[in-house]
């Protein structure tokens, strides 16, 4: 294997790895925001609880996310400098204005967030709080203008094979960022009241700290209705702008081989597509879905893949199947949702032990569909680094593949013990449960705070 | 003014800003050996716990200004110095999670040692990283093109061992504003010695980096430089002076004032021995330098965000001023 290939894999590996992290962190920030602002509003001590039960989870993650962010911004130089080089006057700004307006805000107020009980006051550390959820969501935004930039070019002149600036709001706001920025903010937001809903219902079931499980269970379920809808709107739009600007990525997505010219372009449920044949060697088609679902009219045009050079095309197995467990994955949520609907017309919400379950089960599907939404957007835009402009060949570092070896096993070890310590630490966060017996500091304490009734018997467990 | 010189002081700016923020977490790090039981170790994590992630942004924050200012600069010390940086990363990484997970821990000992063999690893490579540049980087076309272990020569592992002492120099001032009693008692006499020790790799970096880089002894006796770059080691030793004597009687903050200065004059001294050089031999600031509308474009942002930014951080410290102690961080 060459520098090339292993650097490829390591920037999957640390970037695939990295992901999960800021997902929970997004998500989770938005449910503490809410948790807080309840706590704020109403008094009740049960949101105070909740709060600093959630927020230690968040805390585990958010660690892993900023030391596994960093591995990224040094791999655009220890891997790709010949890229960096190249596109850095209209690229790198996106990097730097994320750690400037995003990360600064983030740090300068986590530590109040996590450790500032006893120093601030309620109205000051729910301002921290809503910062630390904007300073994630405005690094969300900088990422995905920067990867949106390498997937829809604009705003450059090439001069020489060097991009320079022509206008930078265009290249930040180009063609693909707003719908993508969407989809992966909702990415998050779903994910995260997934996660939230699914340790909620075990609780339940175990019958531990029911009250106060029950109200973080109706708040995700609240949360994950709303983001579950909209999650398939958005991610219609997102099929859509890729049939729009990338379209051999939608053909390879769809296993898409030829140009459909009288009638529509069926939709392939399943396929078992052979790139070398050019074919599926099995497919199980919807008759003119495809045209309806990009085009929205049932004849519509869809370029198929022979119509792009073999050279050019993306790998069609990787993407037509991460693409549809993806897709699969959503609709799973969203009618685990329309569950949630009937039990809670008929009262049932909290009781019917089958959807508990349910919740328990499905509660990791997020990031494994955020993961096969980036593998879908990323393979999708091979064999190019900037598409139809960079080739991912052009842009690695001189280095040897020696160094590569070395680094991705150095990576694999540490992030194979790292992620098997935290899920170690957060099950026994989990195991210990909410905290509901200590003394809330008397400068959080408000006036006329309605006391939590939920300590009972066997329940004041406390790390 | 030149766009080019603005962002060469502003990543200067930056790279000072981690080395002493960075700098005395890590060499509180360091120091973990030197406690005697868990409640100590408690103290120490405690008294960086609510910074050091925005000590660290600055190292992101560095590296993001590399990158859009000196592009060059940046992929022909990434790819060049491939292997001390993402050893420097995987120290990081270690250090940075140890905080949430030994909170956690029942069993705290492999996390004790993850925090300090994480800090020492982080610290040593980036010895290694400065001392490579230092020794100068084959570049051909732009880009990086030596071999993957030019960075490892006598020289570098010098520099590497020097800023173990310099952050232990850092942290243990550091500690003795955050803290009383035995752990204060102890750190002035880590902060005593290891600053004749620094005081000593400083002497022995100035007089190897001419043997090392022979331009510089030119630069040093050449005007305009001449005139003034005698003011770095004399600012050096007043320096170390107050420092030696604030530790003696006991001050409790103005020893890490001093460290910092310190440390200031030897990163200056080191920039005005190689300047307008950015990496030795021959990249210079204004060849490396990025398109002037990005750089003007992202001066904007500098301009109305980091005054925020260093807004929020002084906020931080306001908030978590005093000694560690009365509250318990991790519980």
């Amino acid at each position: 294997m060459d520098a090339l290939l292993l650097s490829r894999i390591q920037f999957a590996v640390t970037t695939m790895f990295h992901i999960l992290f800021p997902v929970l962190t997004i998500g989770l920030a938005l449910y503490l925001v809410i948790v807080e602002l309840l706590w704020f509003v109403t008094k009740q001590e049960i949101y105070y609880r909740m709060y600093r039960f959630w927020v230690k989870i968040f805390a585990i993650n958010f660690g892993i996310g900023v030391v596994s962010g960093v591995v990224l911004e040094f791999e655009f130089g220890t891997n790709f400098s010949r890229f960096s080089q190249s596109v850095s006057n209209v690229f790198s700004p996106l990097l730097a204005f994320e750690v400037m307006t995003a990360f600064f805000l983030e740090a300068g107020f986590l530590g109040i967030m996590l450790f500032g009980w006893e120093r601030v006051r309620r109205s000051i550390h729910f301002l921290a709080t809503c910062l630390v959820a904007a300073g994630a969501i405005i690094s969300a935004f900088w990422i995905l203008a920067a990867n949106s930039w390498m997937q829809t070019p604009a705003g450059y002149r090439l001069v020489d094979g060097k991009f320079m600036v022509a206008d930078f709001r265009a290249a930040i706001f180009n063609p693909s960022l707003p719908i993508r920025m969407s989809h992966m903010t909702m990415a998050s937001f779903e994910t995260s009241a997934f996660v939230v809903a699914g340790i909620s219902a075990y609780f339940l079931l175990k019958g531990r700290q029911v009250d106060l499980f029950r109200r973080s269970l109706g708040i995700a379920l609240v949360m994950a209705a709303l983001f579950s809808i909209l999650q398939i709107y958005f991610g219609d739009a997102s099929g859509r702008q890729v049939f729009h600007h990338q379209p051999e990525k939608l053909a390879a997505m769809e296993a898409h081989w030829e140009t459909n010219v009288k009638e529509g372009a069926p939709f392939a449920v399943i396929a078992i597509p052979d790139m070398r044949a050019e074919k599926n060697l099995f497919e199980m088609n919807i008759p003119n879905g495809l045209s309806l679902l990009v085009t929205h009219s049932s004849y519509g045009k869809v370029m198929g893949l022979r119509e792009f050079p073999k050279e050019d095309r993306p790998n069609v197995l990787i993407l037509f199947w991460s693409f549809r467990l993806m897709v699969a994955i959503g609709f799973i949520l969203f009618f685990v949702m329309i569950w949630a609907g009937f039990l809670w017309l008929r009262g049932r919400l909290y009781e019917s032990r089958p959807f508990l379950w349910i919740l328990v089960v499905v509660h990791p599907l997020g990031f494994l569909a955020t993961e096969l939404g980036w593998i879908t957007n990323e393979v999708g835009r091979q064999p190019w680094l900037v598409y139809h402009l960079m080739r991912t060949s052009e842009g690695i570092s001189p280095i040897p593949a020696g160094n590569v070896i070395w680094s991705l096993s150095l990576f694999l070890i540490i992030f194979a013990a790292i992620g098997a310590s935290y899920s170690y630490y957060v099950l026994k966060t989990l195991r210990i449960g909410a905290d509901l017996s200590s003394p809330i500091p008397s400068v959080q304490r408000p006036a006329g705070m309605l006391p939590f009734q939920g300590v009972r018997k066997g329940d004041s467990v406390k790390g | 003014m030149d766009l080019v010189i603005i962002w060469s002081c502003l990543l200067a700016l930056a790279i000072l800003l981690y080395v002493v923020l960075d700098g005395f977490g890590l060499g509180i790090a360091l120091l973990f050996p030197t406690t005697r039981d868990e409640e100590e170790r408690n103290i120490l994590m405690d008294s960086i716990a609510p910074v050091w992630d925005a000590n660290q942004t600055w190292l992101v924050f560095g590296g993001g200004a590399l990158f859009v200012s000196f592009p060059m600069i940046y992929g022909v010390l990434f790819s060049g110095l491939y292997i001390p940086l993402l050893t420097f990363v995987f120290g990081l990484i270690f250090r940075g999670v140890t905080f949430e997970f030994r909170a956690q821990a029942t069993r705290k000992k492999p996390w004790n040692m993850a925090f300090f063999l994480g800090s020492l690893v982080a610290v040593v490579a980036q010895g290694l990283t400065l001392g490579g540049i230092l020794s100068g980087m084959k570049v051909a076309g732009g880009h990086f093109a030596g071999g993957p272990f030019d960075w490892l020569n006598p020289f570098s592992v010098m520099v590497g061992i020097a800023l173990i002492t310099g952050y232990i120099l850092l942290g243990s001032t550091y500690l003795i504003i955050k803290t009383t009693g035995a752990i204060q008692e102890r750190a002035y006499g880590h902060a005593l010695r290891s600053a004749w020790i620094v005081l000593g790799f400083q002497i022995l970096v100035t007089i190897w980096t001419p043997l090392h880089y022979p331009s510089a002894l030119t630069n040093w006796f050449s005007p305009p430089r001449i005139y003034f770059i005698w003011t770095f080691p004399l600012l050096g030793l007043m320096a170390f002076y107050g420092l030696n004597k604030s530790l003696k009687s006991r001050c409790e903050i103005l020893p890490f004032v001093y460290s910092v200065i310190f440390f200031f004059a030897g990163y200056l001294g080191l920039i005005a021995s190689i300047y307008p050089i950015a990496v030795p031999p021959s990249i210079t600031f204004r060849e490396a330098a990025a398109q002037q509308e990005t750089l003007r474009f992202t001066l904007w942002g500098v301009i109305i965000v980091l005054p925020l930014a260093l807004a929020y951080t002084v906020y931080s410290y306001s908030v978590f001023r005093g000694k560690v102690g009365k509250e318990q961080y991790y519980h």
